[in-house]
This record gives structure tokens, C-alpha cells and sequence, in this order.
């Protein structure tokens, strides 16, 4: 082995142990941090108790982890088929500068700063759903304000997996006279697969992780939603909004909240990089 | 740290210097400058904290031998531990109870919560009963007192906020029975929230509201019991949901502590209270004058 290589061995090895072990050093902060009231209540308190009022000794956070997983999974289903949506029009529908405008655009769009969404949806958005009842704050104004953030990420992953398939293959099939639309139906996403699946696990974490907007959109009322108009509050907003004034006690249990986002995003990226690894096996 | 803290320090000192030198008292003051040193400690209100933190740290500024370490911990343990000398001044958002008579407080600013509804709502005045009854929601329409036929949106505030207790506490209720319709953070988000829905109802600190009715956002401050609800009637002490922020001593405060309670109280700042969205407190004889 050549010297250049043995050094590059040894960085990237540091390197990948590093950004595993902040990981592992932020997950076992929150397990400090949770510990003195995991200890004192137990876990399954957090589940059954009948509602969230830390200061009044009741520490439910179904409806939380409900509000978190409804707003997420609903702005990756805005967000996924727009995204894809896009990447095919700029490869195969869109005239080359009007392609060259487009993804710029999207590019924009994924420089926006969240506050700035959040704003927006607050002023904007929110008296326009307020036109049907109530505040206009809620879940659906969350998820759709989500699923425009979100979206860039869906639209350029896509974009730079279509526009690395072979040009053999799209040449190929157009060769033996296929519709341009059963080319993208039949050839491109199916060869795109992949990298689009990445595409759409990364705006689902992006989504599970917002905070500011959601927290300023979503209404924030504890309990487990029962239509897409009504409030909900989200794991990380419900650390947003009670940090800042949570003494001892109150402060652990919102870290318990904060660990319990964690174990929903991992059981999420989890089961879909299993499902993912079994379905290349079949493959 | 400290080179960020420099840089950002020389440029407030150099705009304050030329201001002080109008004032005619300022060279007897700076006479006293140079002989403070030491240091003071202040445990207590977390509502407190924030503004006595910034106030310290402009002490320090004209006062380079002062250090202050401002600690939280709820009014409770600011009065404790001002009685057990753990710390030279303790913080309290309330005034003292009778069993604190041998405390000193020294008010330093007043916090007014007020209650707000859009500008297009006719509703001119609810009652405290009326106000339990909206967030509890036992009444849900508008029109059920004497308002228009719209649903009644109740923007109440996450739990542990300064403003929310104050609220309670003056209504007499308890969070869990508030039923909401929407759960805002700091005051802007529940100015722009009752900005957003003609029939929404909220209560924010009133310093928070009249700065937003003045840049013309479409709110209104109802009044509470009779008594408008405005800053210069928080100063005067007449609306009702409000309370005092005190800073509180023994009867024999150490020199640095009258001092710095002095500068609280001094109009130098004024604008930090502000700031803060505190009314400055009204002037009245006290043992640091």
C-alpha cells in the first residue's frame, strides 16, 4: 500500500468515526439530560398519561409524537410528487433555458431561511385558511408551508439522479419507439429509483427535524389531532416553546421529548434503509 | 469570547460618553465611579433575570472593578436567599407578602399583561367573569356577548410563560381547564396571530401591543375592569393585571448594592426596560433615592 494511501485510510477513518460519535455524544446528552425524569415517572407515563401539563403533573406525549408524524409524512406527500414532478420537466418536457431558469429557482427556494416560511405562512397564508373557521393556524397551514420547504430538497435530488442514468438507456428506448412519457415512466424513475428514494428520506428527516416554522404555523394546542384543521403541537416545537421558561423538572421531561423525536427518526430511517436493503436482495 | 465582547462594548461607550457629559451631575457621579469594586450577586425571578442581566452588564461597563452574577430560580429562592445573605439583592415579579416585611423592595419596572381581539371585533369591554368563560370555553361565539355571530379563536400561551401566569393568577384559574385554539410562543406571535383572525381573542404584555397598534397592525387593547389598558396605566399602578418587578434587600443593603439598585431605577435605563417590553417603574421615595 502507498503512503498517500495509508494517510488517506487514517483520515477518513477519523473522519467517519467523528461524525458517527457526535451523533452518539448528542444522543447520550439527551439521555443525561432526560434521565432524572425518565427515573421518576418511568417511560410509560409519557404514553399514558391523559393529556400535557408538565407543571400539573401530566406528561402525555402521544399527541405530540402523532402532531410530529402527520405534519411530516404529509409535507413529503406535497413535496414528493412535486419535487419528482420537477426534475422530470427540466430533463425531458422543458426547453433548455426555461430547464436553466427552473433549477435556479428551485435553488432559491432551498436558500429561503425557515423563519422566513415561517413568517410568510404566519401573515400570509394563515388568514387565508383562517377563511375556514378558527385561526388559520393548524395542521394543514403547517404541512403545506413543510411541504414547500421541503421540496427543493425532493426536486434537485431527483434532478442530479435522472441526470445520471445512462444516455444509452433513454436513447435506447426512444430508439424502439417509445412515447416519451412511457420513457419516464417505464425507464427513468424506475433506473432513478435510488437516488430519488434518497431524495425523499432526506426531506422526510429535513420535515421531522423543523421547528420554527411548524412552531409557528401548527397552532400548538396539545391533543391528538382529529382533522387536518385542527391544532396540533409537534415534538421539537413543544422544546422550542417551553425551554426558554422550564426549571429543573419541567426542562428534563422536554429533553425525554427530545429523545422520544430521535427514537421516531430512527425507527423511521431505519425500517426504510431495512426495507431498502431487502428489496435490493431481491433484486 | 472576550475580544467578540470588546468590540462590541467600545462602540456603545462611545456613543454613551458624549450623552453623560451634558448632565450636570454626571463629574459627582464619575467622583463615585472609581471607588466602586467588589462584587454582588442577585438570585431569583426568572422574569427579572433577563433585564437585571443587561442592566448588570452596562453596570460593569462604567464600572470596571464591579462584577454581577445574576442567578434565576424563581422569586421564592431571590427572598430566601436574600435573608440568608446568599445573595446581596434577590429578585421578585411580585410584591412582598406580609410575612416578608423585613425585606425591602425596591421596584425597578411593572409587567402589564392587556387583552386583545382584532380591530374589526365591536366588542368594547369583557368582564373577568367573561374572560373565564372564553377560555374555558364555555362560550364560543362572539354573538353570545353581544359581538358578532363568529366563532371565538382562544390564543392562550405555552406553559411556564411569565405573561400566562399573570393571566391565571388574576383570573383564578388553573391551565388545564383553558381550553385553546391556538398555543403561541412570545408576544409577537400572538399579535400577529390576532392580526390574522377577526374573531381571535389574546392577552400579551401591553408594552408588546401598543408598540404593534402604533406601526398599525390591526389590533385592540380591551380594557380590563373599567381601567383602559395602556403602559402609563401600568406605571400608575392602576390596571389591574399587572405587577411590579422588584429588586429586594435587607434593611441594610452593602454601598455596590444601593448603587446598582439606583442605576435600576435611573432613566440610563430606561430604554433596556423597554426593551424588554417592562414599563419603567413610577418614581417614589425609596431607601436607595
Amino acid at each position: 500500500m502507498s503512503r498517500s494511501d495509508l494517510s488517506l485510510r487514517i483520515i477518513s477513518r477519523t473522519l467517519a468515526i467523528l461524525s458517527a460519535a457526535i451523533v452518539l455524544l448528542i444522543l447520550g446528552f439527551l439521555v443525561r439530560e432526560s434521565a432524572p425524569a425518565l427515573q421518576e415517572l418511568g417511560l410509560a407515563r409519557f404514553f399514558t398519561d391523559p393529556g400535557w401539563h408538565p407543571l400539573s403533573g401530566q406528561f402525555s406525549l402521544v399527541p405530540m409524537i402523532v402532531a410530529t408524524l402527520a405534519t411530516s409524512l404529509g409535507s413529503v406527500a406535497i413535496a414528493a410528487p412535486l419535487g419528482i414532478a420537477s426534475a422530470v420537466f427540466a430533463h425531458f418536457y422543458a426547453p433548455r433555458t426555461l430547464a436553466i431558469w427552473h433549477r435556479r429557482l428551485i435553488e432559491l427556494l432551498a436558500g429561503i431561511p425557515s423563519v422566513v416560511f415561517g413568517l410568510w405562512g404566519l401573515v400570509v397564508l394563515a388568514p387565508l385558511v383562517a377563511r375556514l373557521g378558527g385561526s388559520g393556524q393548524n395542521l394543514f397551514t403547517a404541512t403545506a408551508v413543510l411541504g414547500l420547504m421541503i421540496l427543493p430538497t425532493v426536486a434537485l435530488l431527483s434532478d442530479a439522479a435522472i441526470a445520471s442514468l445512462p444516455r444509452a438507456w433513454i436513447q435506447g428506448a426512444a430508439a424502439l419507439g417509445m412515447q416519451r412519457w412511457s420513457i419516464v415512466g417505464k425507464v427513468v424513475i424506475p433506473g432513478a429509483r435510488r437516488g430519488i428514494g434518497a431524495g425523499v428520506l432526506l426531506a422526510l428527516t429535513r420535515a421531522l427535524g423543523e421547528t420554527m416554522a411548524v412552531l409557528m404555523l401548527a397552532g400548538n394546542v396539545v391533543q391528538v389531532p382529529n382533522s387536518l384543521l385542527s391544532p396540533g403541537r409537534t415534538l421539537n416545537a413543544n422544546i422550542a416553546l417551553e425551554l426558554g421558561y422550564a426549571s429543573t423538572f419541567h426542562r428534563s421531561v422536554l429533553f425525554v421529548s427530545g429523545l422520544m423525536l430521535m427514537l421516531v427518526v430512527s425507527v423511521i430511517v431505519v425500517g426504510i434503509s431495512y426495507r431498502r436493503g431487502a428489496s435490493d436482495e431481491w433484486r | 469570547m472576550k475580544s467578540i465582547h470588546a468590540w462590541l462594548i467600545a462602540p456603545i461607550l462611545a456613543l454613551a460618553v458624549p450623552g453623560c457629559a451634558r448632565n450636570s451631575a454626571e463629574p459627582i457621579v464619575a467622583a463615585d465611579e472609581e471607588t466602586l469594586s467588589g462584587k454582588l450577586t442577585l438570585t431569583g425571578s426568572s422574569t427579572v433575570a433577563p433585564l437585571v442581566t443587561e442592566i448588570a452588564k452596562r453596570f460593569e461597563q462604567r464600572h470596571p472593578g464591579v462584577r454581577i452574577d445574576v442567578q434565576t430560580g424563581g422569586s421564592g429562592k431571590g427572598i430566601a436567599d436574600t435573608r440568608t445573605g446568599v445573595a446581596e439583592i434577590g429578585m421578585a415579579s411580585r410584591s412582598l407578602k406580609p410575612d416578608e416585611a423585613d425585606l425591602t423592595a425596591h421596584p425597578i419596572a411593572a409587567d402589564g399583561v392587556g387583552v386583545i381581539v382584532h380591530q374589526a371585533n365591536p366588542i368594547k369591554q369583557l368582564s373577568e367573569s367573561q374572560l373565564i368563560t372564553i377560555y374555558t370555553d364555555q362560550i364560543r361565539n362572539w354573538s353570545e356577548l353581544g359581538g358578532e355571530d363568529q366563532e371565538i379563536t382562544v390564543v392562550h400561551k405555552a406553559e411556564g410563560r411569565a405573561t400566562l401566569e399573570i393571566f391565571l393568577n388574576h383570573l383564578g384559574i388553573e391551565n388545564p381547564v383553558v381550553k385553546a385554539d391556538v398555543i403561541v410562543g412570545d408576544n409577537e406571535h400572538g399579535v400577529k396571530t390576532v392580526a390574522g383572525s377577526e374573531g381571535s381573542i389574546g392577552y400579551v404584555s401591553i408594552g408588546t401591543a401598543e408598540a404593534n397598534i402604533e406601526a398599525g397592525v390591526p389590533i385592540r387593547l380591551l380594557p380590563l375592569g373599567g381601567v383602559e389598558a395602556s403602559t402609563a396605566r401600568v406605571a400608575s399602578g392602576e390596571f389591574p393585571m399587572s405587577r411590579p418587578l422588584n429588586l429586594v434587600t435587607t434593611g441594610s443593603p452593602p454601598r455596590l448594592a444601593i448603587e446598582f439598585i439606583r442605576f435600576c431605577q435611573s432613566p440610563d435605563v430606561e430604554d433596556l426596560v423597554k426593551a424588554n417590553y417592562f414599563v419603567p417603574a413610577a418614581r417614589g421615595p425609596d431607601v436607595a433615592e
